[in-house]
């Protein structure tokens, strides 16, 4: 029995935060059941990376709602959002993305749906909080990253602003979603109330800078600078960082650089004795092992580093990965097959429980695949 | 009342990533006991980030373990070790990351705490999972970063791998410790049953990158390309990136490439009509987009974008966000305070139940900060 089986779950929520966490909860047990409108669907299924898409959806939209079920409906129509309602009655958790405003005009604020249930746990994310004045702004992954302080972050000295390459910020916003929804339940095992859970990406952007804001906070507000090359933390004095090897590259993690010094027979090191330089020349010192590095190649120095315990890695690109027995170890993929007969090719929620993968028992719907049957089955 | 009230959580692991989860569920509500080695404690009290030490510790110790207790034991000794199972055995749930192995050599691996405490909620987190050639890695958040994949995803085609300049990998994998924590703790409140709960590293970091690595898997196994410049994700086109104005930075998300050539009064653009090219062409695209932005400023280019729900930013840093407005109005800064009275500033937890932000006024502990207590309290008593 999975942890979650039990809990029915309303995704009104679009696009990836919203939506990312409930892939979560569909995949720790709950039943999720996304609301959509009739014919186009959520707004996700239009987003695709590489123009790629299958069955009418992007595979974007695949990845993010495999394991849902779902129901088509106009809220806009009073007979649909009759339905609706009925449906929220039973339901235990709902999640929705909307800009502030729009589900007050649609008449399923928090305000009317705790009338209607009042054990439900009602979810929102928004861009930047329901109040000021960025309150109706565009809560969109990049926008965030940008306003956040956190492109500044990555990347090298003299590099542009680098965001991640990944939804980051809706991806970390739809943890914390998760984080408050089942907290929540857990209250109301108690108590037997609902709650209103809210989130938004600038906060939970801003979360995850919880370290180095916290240092900026209390170091008199000095900017972060980067590394000149090979950075990998602002923070972080050498060698942390990425180096290039004769054939390819080398990462090097936090440890004492006289050790390392000795470890790699690089005499230039020795003369960091005060670990206070490792921060302050940081630039000097990773110039030094740069030139010294690109002499062997990676497994020659992994070969030489491993066994002194010094923390560094090999860097791989998906393919060196995905082909890699640590990877096939973990069975981290899973196929799953379409209605159209093309199949899904994924990988796997990321929790194990009693030692037990977990995988996805079928693929993303199709706008409103399960309308017919979720409406005989709790009779709207 | 805090959704975790009367939750105990014995928390034996260190550095970032279960911490991170702890921290939550702390903030949530829970009661979190450190449990730590005499002496050192966690080596993240002396891990200095910047140089930066608070009241004697890493600013980065104190970021991550306000708002919990310390009580200090060395789990090889065998008075200390018998104090922390009888913690255990009124807990609710029990969390560590040492290295596969080692737990069973303590003897706080889960069979044997399952057997003193049936119904507890057993949290672990590993660098590489607990099989495969990866198992005895250091599970450190660079390293798992460059072996996943992810440093080729940021940055511009030609530069290096370029990991993300945070950690990561140690605070995904804590947000999904703290999601099966949670998940199996709803499951003991309604059945009893307690769980054992297991995220690693690399599972956790594979899955952040979920949309990219199912696009290898449907693209023939492409290798991962960056735009030539002006890149924001190695996987979207044009316009999707960060771009250079007379003053400062833009960054821009979606948007038709036609309408933004209009908009902005850049002709090149408009001979890009087909969707599809817009990936396809980016590069060129980015270019013409990145040669007409740098000829004036952000506050003028935005003010012709917004209107028209473009969708796009001013790049900030920290001492320009913190000083808006939209900012401002979600108090995100909390100060708290350590037991001998020193205060420092930190962000707050960002979950908003009920109307009502997750705040405390907390420090983090000292080492040991906690022991009598605890020991009257919860193991004497």
């Amino acid at each position: 029995m999975r942890p979650l089986e039990g809990v029915l779950v309303l995704e009104f929520a679009q696009f990836m935060a919203g939506p990312s966490a409930g892939l979560k909860l569909a995949d720790l047990g709950a039943r999720v059941i996304k609301i959509e409108r009739p014919g186009s669907g959520e707004a996700g299924r239009g987003i695709a990376l590489k123009n790629l898409f299958l069955d009418g959806s992007s595979l974007v939209f695949h990845t993010a709602n495999r394991n849902k079920d779902s129901y088509a409906a106009n809220l806009k129509d009073p007979e649909d959002l009759e339905r609706v309602k009925k449906l929220i009655a039973q339901a235990d958790v709902m999640t929705h993305n909307f800009r502030p405003g729009v589900m007050e005009k649609i008449g399923l604020d928090y305000k009317t749906v705790e009338a209607i249930n009042p054990k439900m746990i009602y979810a929102t994310v928004t861009g930047y909080g329901t109040e000021g004045p960025w309150a109706k702004k565009p809560g969109q992954d990049l926008l965030v990253q940008s306003m956040s302080g956190f492109a500044n972050l990555s990347g090298d000295k003299d590099d542009d602003p680098v965001p991640v390459g990944a939804a980051l910020s809706d991806i970390i916003t739809g943890t914390h979603l998760a984080h408050g929804i089942l907290a929540s339940l857990l209250r109301r095992e108690k108590t037997n109330k609902g709650a209103l859970v809210e989130v938004s990406l600038l906060e939970s952007t801003l979360d995850f800078q919880f370290e180095v804001i916290t240092t900026y906070l209390n170091d008199g507000n000095q900017k972060p600078v980067r590394a000149k090359q090979g950075n990998a933390h602002a923070y972080l004095g050498a060698p942390y960082g990425v180096y290039k090897t004769k054939d390819s590259y080398i990462s090097l993690a936090m440890g004492s650089l006289l050790t390392l010094g000795e470890v790699l027979k690089c005499d230039a090191l020795a003369v960091y004795t005060d670990s206070d330089s490792w921060f302050t020349d940081r630039d000097e010192i990773m110039d030094i092992l740069r030139s010294f590095l690109i002499d062997k190649t990676t497994v020659e120095w992994l070969a030489i580093l491993e066994p002194a315990g010094i923390w560094c890695s090999d860097v791989y690109d998906y393919k060196k990965l995905l082909n890699h027995e640590a990877y096939k170890v973990l069975q981290m993929d899973q196929r799953l097959q379409l209605l159209s007969g093309e199949e899904v090719h994924t990988t796997r929620c990321p929790i194990r429980v009693n030692d037990e993968r977990l995988f996805a028992s079928k693929p993303a719907p199709r706008v409103g695949q399960h309308t017919e049957g979720i409406i005989k089955e709790f009779n709207l | 009342m805090k959704p975790l009230e009367d939750i105990l959580i014995i928390d034996l692991s260190q550095f970032l990533s279960a911490p991170s989860a702890t921290l939550r569920l702390a903030d949530l509500g829970a009661r979190v006991i450190k449990v730590e080695r005499p002496e050192t404690g966690d080596i993240c009290r002396q891990l200095y980030v910047s140089n930066v030490i608070l009241n004697g510790e890493s600013s980065v110790f104190r970021a991550i373990n306000r708002n919990k207790e310390s009580f200090q034991a060395d789990l090889k000794n065998e008075i200390d070790k018998q104090r922390v199972l009888k913690l255990v055995q009124k807990a609710d749930v029990l969390i560590h990351n040492f290295r596969p192995g080692v737990i069973e050599r303590l003897g706080f691996d889960y069979d044997t705490i399952k057997k003193i405490n049936p119904s507890i909620v057993y949290g672990d987190i590993s660098g590489y999972g607990s099989e495969g050639p990866w198992k005895a890695k250091p599970g450190q958040d660079l390293l798992v970063q460059s072996l996943s994949g992810l440093t080729w995803l940021n940055g511009v085609d030609g530069s290096g791998p370029t990991p993300v300049g945070l950690a990561v990998v140690d605070i995904l994998s804590g947000a999904h410790l703290v999601q099966g924590i949670l998940a199996a703790l709803l499951k003991k409140a309604r059945t009893g049953e307690g769980s054992k709960v297991s995220v690693s590293m690399l599972e956790s970091i594979l899955d952040f990158q979920f949309e990219s690595i199912t696009t290898f898997y449907h693209d023939g196994g492409a290798p991962t390309v960056r735009p030539k410049s002006n890149s924001a994700h190695a996987y979207l086109g044009a316009p999707y990136g960060v771009y250079k104005t007379q003053n400062g930075y833009l960054a821009l998300a979606m948007g038709a490439i036609p309408f933004l050539g209009e908009l902005l009064g850049c002709k090149e653009l408009t001979n890009y009509p087909e969707p599809a090219s817009w990936f396809i062409e980016r590069d060129a695209i980015k270019k013409a987009l990145a040669d007409h932005l740098a000829t004036d400023t952000t506050e003028k280019w935005l003010s012709i974008l917004e209107p028209a729900d473009i969708w796009c930013a001013n790049i900030m840093d920290w001492d320009t966000l913190f000083t808006q407005d939209g900012f401002k109005v979600l108090n995100m800064i909390q100060k708290v305070t350590m037991r001998d009275g020193f205060e420092y500033e930190t962000t707050r937890c960002p979950i908003k139940i009920d109307g009502e932000y997750l705040t405390s006024s907390l420090g983090s502990p000292m080492l040991g900060e906690h022991t009598d207590l605890i020991l009257k309290e919860l193991i004497e008593g």
